[in-house]
């Protein structure tokens, strides 16, 4: 990024323009400098879980939870960045949460547009920083104004050449998968159409590989995370990037998601650096033997 | 190391004397930021080794029976344990076997044992043979033995097997329509090509970090993860309390 741009953001944001907002930054960017002496992770993956708790807790409205949800989010993708992770990914919505109560699946979905919108507008940290926004999942299954929201944002960021960040919504691992299956089927059928005469088909075995499965994943052409946080301190993946974490580090802080704030993204790095010579150990085996 | 695109340093500076830009490439620079991070790491070792110290008290009083809560287990919810052993620590028989001993005489039933390289299946499929090939018995208990290529690899020989099915169901390529399966369809064509099997409820893993090293995806969507430190160190009471805080554990499953 340039530097240059960079700094009249700093100087133009209002937070930052006091002496205090300036030596925060540059204690946080010593901080950094210090954290990048280590191996750095490319790619992080947040499993965002707590908000409703947070509410409950906080004894407010279960809106307001996942609206502090946001806020954590906009904050944490802004520190990946500076701290020059090139890839974020988050689980904002699995096609299990559809069967919660339809009224708070409704207000989630209002939500989902609303923030959607609001990560276009001209002062967001997706403008600052040239972010790349996909969305991952079965979109069919979303209603329609937030389908046509994150096509939008596709749409309008796919020239943008910065960090990327990857919305998992309506999203399970094991539908990715499947979505890979037919997609790689489809595309052996077209290939049968236009090579062979009636697609002569003995034997199964072999017939998909999978390298065809992978160019298909919405993850493909995507290192796998390096760090997978789940919040709220909950041990399972609930359906999230199973395919991709066989080397990942898997944690599990305790903080709900609404307070997941720096300190708990420079443990998590510090926790990861501490990992790192054995998972990338692990990383080399499996491909020495595969 | 994977880190270029942003140098945090840079912004650091250069904000405050742009002059100073050829000092954080010099020595002194670089020697500080590494002091800082060795002492950062040193805290973080610290930290690491203090909770491993009540953990292991906590393992000891609890294998010594002095905690009436662990005397009882709950194990209604816990139908398959899962167990991910790192390769290289997995060639130490004598220690699987002793773990397998003391999951028997936790009352588990079914055992899933997984580790990358298929280390297991030879040194416990082989000792233990039976009639089918994939699952062998221990002492009362049921124990399935994976290995890497029982993931993705399963899923691409079911993926195939769907496929090659849907292609021979329409013989006219130009009358066929799109392909659509289900999580059930994908099911049932891992358990025909060999690769299915139920979903553990709780995993631990033995190894160097909390990673599941590539157990098969399709088998651990609510999969609880609890990592046990290496198996060199591996405790009675470390298993009694991942089973306890399991049972009372409560998902909901998304909603």
């Amino acid at each position: 990024m340039d530097i240059k741009m960079k700094y009249k953001r700093e100087n133009n944001s209002n937070s930052r323009s006091s002496i205090f907002g300036r030596i925060w930054f540059s204690l946080r960017m010593f901080l950094f400098s210090v954290l990048s002496f280590g191996p750095m992770p490319a790619h992080i993956a947040f499993i965002m879980d707590g908000n409703r708790r947070y509410s409950k807790k906080h004894n407010v409205k279960q809106g307001s939870g996942h609206n502090v949800g946001f806020s954590a989010l906009i904050s944490t993708l802004q520190y990946c960045y500076e701290l020059g992770v090139k890839y974020v990914t988050v689980y904002a919505f699995s096609i299990d949460n559809f069967k919660r109560k339809p009224e708070e699946v409704q207000s989630l979905m209002n939500l989902l547009t609303e923030k959607i919108d609001e990560m276009l507008e001209e002062t967001s940290v997706v403008k600052e920083y040239g972010i790349r926004v996909n969305f991952w999942g079965d979109l069919n299954l979303l209603t329609e104004p937030v389908r046509l929201a994150a096509k939008k944002a596709m749409a309008v960021t796919a020239e943008n050449t910065g960090p990327v960040l990857s919305v998992c919504v309506a999203y399970t691992s094991t539908n990715e998968i499947l979505h890979a299956v037919q997609e790689s089927c489809a595309e052996k059928n077209n290939s049968m159409a236009v090579g062979y005469s009636n697609g002569r088909i003995n034997s199964s075995e072999g017939l998909l590989s999978v390298a065809d499965l992978e160019q298909h994943f919405y993850s493909a052409s995507f290192p796998e995370p390096d760090i997978v946080v789940r919040t709220s301190g909950e041990t399972r993946l609930s359906n999230f990037l199973l395919w991709q974490t066989s080397f990942s580090h898997l944690q599990n802080p305790i903080a709900l998601w609404p307070e997941f704030s720096l300190r708990y993204l420079v443990w998590s790095i510090l926790q990861y650096q501490k990992a790192y010579p054995s998972l990338q150990e692990q990383r080399i085996r499996s491909k020495k033997t595969h | 190391m994977a880190f270029a695109s942003v140098n945090p340093g840079d912004d650091f500076f250069w904000i405050y004397s742009p002059n100073l830009r050829g000092f954080q490439e010099s020595i002194i620079w670089r020697f500080t930021l590494g002091l800082c991070w060795y002492l950062l790491h040193l805290f973080v070792t610290l930290v690491h080794a203090g909770s491993s110290l009540i953990h292991a008290l906590v393992c000891y009083s609890i294998s010594s029976g002095l905690l009436r809560k662990y005397w009882n287990l709950d194990l209604s919810n816990l139908k398959y344990l899962g167990i991910v052993v790192d390769s290289e620590q997995a060639k130490n028989t004598v220690k699987i076997k002793r773990l397998l001993h003391w999951l028997s005489s936790t009352g588990v039933k079914n055992v899933i044992l997984y580790d990358m390289e298929g280390v297991l299946k030879k040194s416990i499929g082989s000792d233990h043979s039976s009639s089918d090939s994939k699952n062998t018995h221990f002492e009362g208990m049921v124990i399935e033995l994976l290995s890497f290529s029982d993931n993705k690899e399963g899923v691409a020989k079911a993926a195939s097997f769907l496929c090659s099915k849907y292609l021979k169901s329409n013989p006219a390529v130009s009358d066929r329509v799109e392909p659509v399966f289900t999580e059930a369809d994908m099911d049932d064509a891992l358990m025909a090509v060999g690769c299915g099997g139920p979903e553990p409820d709780l995993l631990l893993v033995y190894g160097p970090a909390r990673c599941h090293l590539g157990f098969p995806a399709w088998r651990m969507r609510y999969t609880e993860i609890i990592h046990m430190g290496s198996l060199k160190t591996m405790k009675y009471g470390a298993i009694l309390k991942a089973i306890y805080d399991f049972s009372k554990k409560h998902q909901n499953y998304g909603t």
